[in-house]
């Protein structure tokens, strides 16, 4: 049974339907991607599980129990770390202080060797610990909104577009710590990417979505070498003499 | 215009503090709710009108004595906005602005006329165990009533700082006010964090009104006209500024008492409002802007 397991779930925005019969399993330890251009649904799935959104239909399972529906702070403190688009820290608070609350819902414990912990992933934040978040880069809000996550001790961590904004040395850098933390840290990732080189790079199964379905789900080595991945996702050509692209070409699930 | 003497200076100086204290107290109730939820509640001025006639009631109509009333008004104040907020405000989440705005006008219509039928509309007195002759100081002559305004004053805002910037619920309801998504993500109840804001802004209109009860006379307006000075207060001071709600505050006291002693005593009550104009041409994001800084 799956960490975490996403049963056919829809979810509107007011009368809009944002996601359809959505179904997404993720193993323990492994990390799982979630690739989709602009409004495929990829955040609202996100929304859905930790809570922020109530779905109409389906359910979400974490760690064998029916979350559906809780309210987002019971789904964080069962060990669901979320990791919003846009970074989302507090900006007037000091960076120590946002990791801090990342511990909100954990007892008191050990909380300087956590901090130890996230500060030797990031060490940018170990120097900026005083500062206000809000004047940090963009790159080092992002660490910080994924170490304030990892503060949260969490089984599964939510990670939407932590790519966003990014300079190429930096998305590979964020990926790079992606992986030590499933590795060395043993959290399960979820990671929602609009960047799919590096997302199945990193990743070891992949959902693909589009216009708030999934349409296309393998691992993600099989991703990879399917022609309309390559074309629609990593920008390769698909070979071929002129005039043989056409710009509304159908891909295999249309 | 006469010249001030300095006896009269120091008076003038200290009864402004005072009364911008009251202000000060008040527009926090503002500054906090309005932090924690982005509503601005106009009835702010009337529940302290209505913690001065809970305070009223209990030493006077049942006889406690003065700490068992100060502690009992608190409660109760702290009480009633839980109350409010989970039967009133919560329901208004998502709805526009406008619509809040308007919900806290009517609440504080609802506050007074309810008042006046309970407590009916003459004034009342309300006593204290340092309502007495005032201290002399050579030829200044100060209230003890002011004096105890401007130390408890104090003595709030040193404990809402503390309470908010080194404990770990105190920088949780930052955190909500800052964000809320994000503060849900981490595991932070905002619910419950928004409720007990509420609680703690009527709770400070209760020790507002536990202030102002001695220096004036309790009537059902009375928050009214404190509500609205308060609200100036909070706007000079940087509407989202806890310190600039407070020195908002002790500006438009200072400006209300001392235009008032050289011109007339109307030109003292006008003035607020002139400096709150002045203020919106000049500086409209207020003595301590924090809005500038959350384009982040």
């Amino acid at each position: 049974m799956a960490l975490l397991e996403v049963r056919n779930v829809e979810s509107y925005y007011g009368p809009i339907l944002a996601i359809r019969g959505v179904s997404i399993d993720v193993e323990e330890g492994t990390i799982v991607t979630l690739l989709g251009a602009n409004g495929a649904g990829k955040t609202t799935v996100l929304k859905t599980i930790s809570g922020a959104l109530e779905p109409q239909k389906g359910t979400v399972a974490f760690d064998g129990d029916n979350v559906t529906a809780l309210e987002p702070d019971n789904i964080a403190s069962l060990g669901v770390g979320h990791v919003p688009e846009g970074r989302e820290v507090f900006p007037f608070l000091s960076t120590e202080d946002n990791l801090k609350m990342g511990a909100f819902t954990r007892a008191a414990g050990d909380l300087e060797g956590d901090l130890d912990t996230v500060y030797g992933y990031f060490p940018q934040l170990r120097e900026h610990r005083k500062l206000a978040a809000g004047f940090l880069s963009g790159g080092q809000q992002q660490m910080l909104a994924i170490g304030r996550a990892l503060m949260l001790k969490p089984k599964v961590m939510l990670l939407d577009e932590p790519s966003l904004g990014l300079s190429p040395r930096l998305v590979q850098e964020i990926g790079d710590i992606v992986v030590r933390l499933n590795e060395e840290q043993n959290v399960t990732v979820l990671l929602v990417e609009q960047n799919a080189k590096m997302a199945l790079g990193i990743a070891s199964y992949g959902y693909i979505m589009e216009s708030g379905r999934v349409v296309m789900e393998d691992t993600t080595e099989r991703l990879a070498e399917s022609t309309d991945v390559q074309e629609f996702y990593l920008g390769m050509k698909s070979g071929g003499a002129r005039g043989r692209r056409r710009w509304k070409k159908r891909k295999t699930w249309r | 215009m006469d010249s001030i003497s300095l006896a009269t200076f120091i008076q003038l100086l200290v009864t402004g503090i005072s009364h911008g204290c009251l202000y000060g107290l008040v527009a926090l109730g503002f500054v906090l709710i309005y932090k924690a939820t982005e509503m601005v509640n106009f009835a702010q001025g009337d529940i302290m009108m209505l913690g001065a006639f809970i305070a009223f009631t209990l030493a006077s109509g049942l006889g406690f004595a003065y700490i068992p009333v100060v502690i009992l008004t608190i409660l109760f104040m702290a009480a009633f906005g839980i109350a409010l907020e989970s039967a009133v405000i919560r329901p208004m989440i998502g709805e526009p602005p406008f619509a809040v705005l308007m919900l806290t006008i009517g609440l504080g219509f609802v506050l007074r006329a309810v008042a006046g039928m309970i407590w009916g509309h003459d004034e009342k007195e309300f006593d204290t165990p340092y309502s007495i002759d005032p201290l002399l100081i050579g030829e200044v002559s100060l209230d003890y009533e002011q004096l105890v305004v401007v130390g408890v004053t104090i003595l709030l805002c040193l404990g809402l700082w503390t309470f908010l910037r080194f404990t770990k619920f105190g920088v949780a309801i930052q955190a909500a006010s800052q964000n809320q998504l994000a503060a849900a993500y981490v595991g932070i109840p905002v619910r419950r964090v928004v409720a007990i804001t509420w609680a703690l802004a009527t709770a400070i209109a209760g020790v507002a009104a536990l202030l102002v009860a001695p220096l004036q006379l309790i009537y059902p307006g009375i928050g009214f006209v404190v509500g609205i000075k308060a609200f100036v207060a909070a706007i000079v001071g940087g509407f989202g500024s806890l310190a600039g709600a407070l020195i908002g505050g002790i500006c438009i006291g200072l400006v209300e008492q001392f235009v008032g002693y050289m011109f007339e005593g109307a030109y003292g009550e006008t003035s607020v409002y002139v400096l709150l104009l002045l203020m919106l041409f000049i500086r409209p994001q207020g003595l301590i802007a924090t809005l500038q800084r959350k384009k982040v």
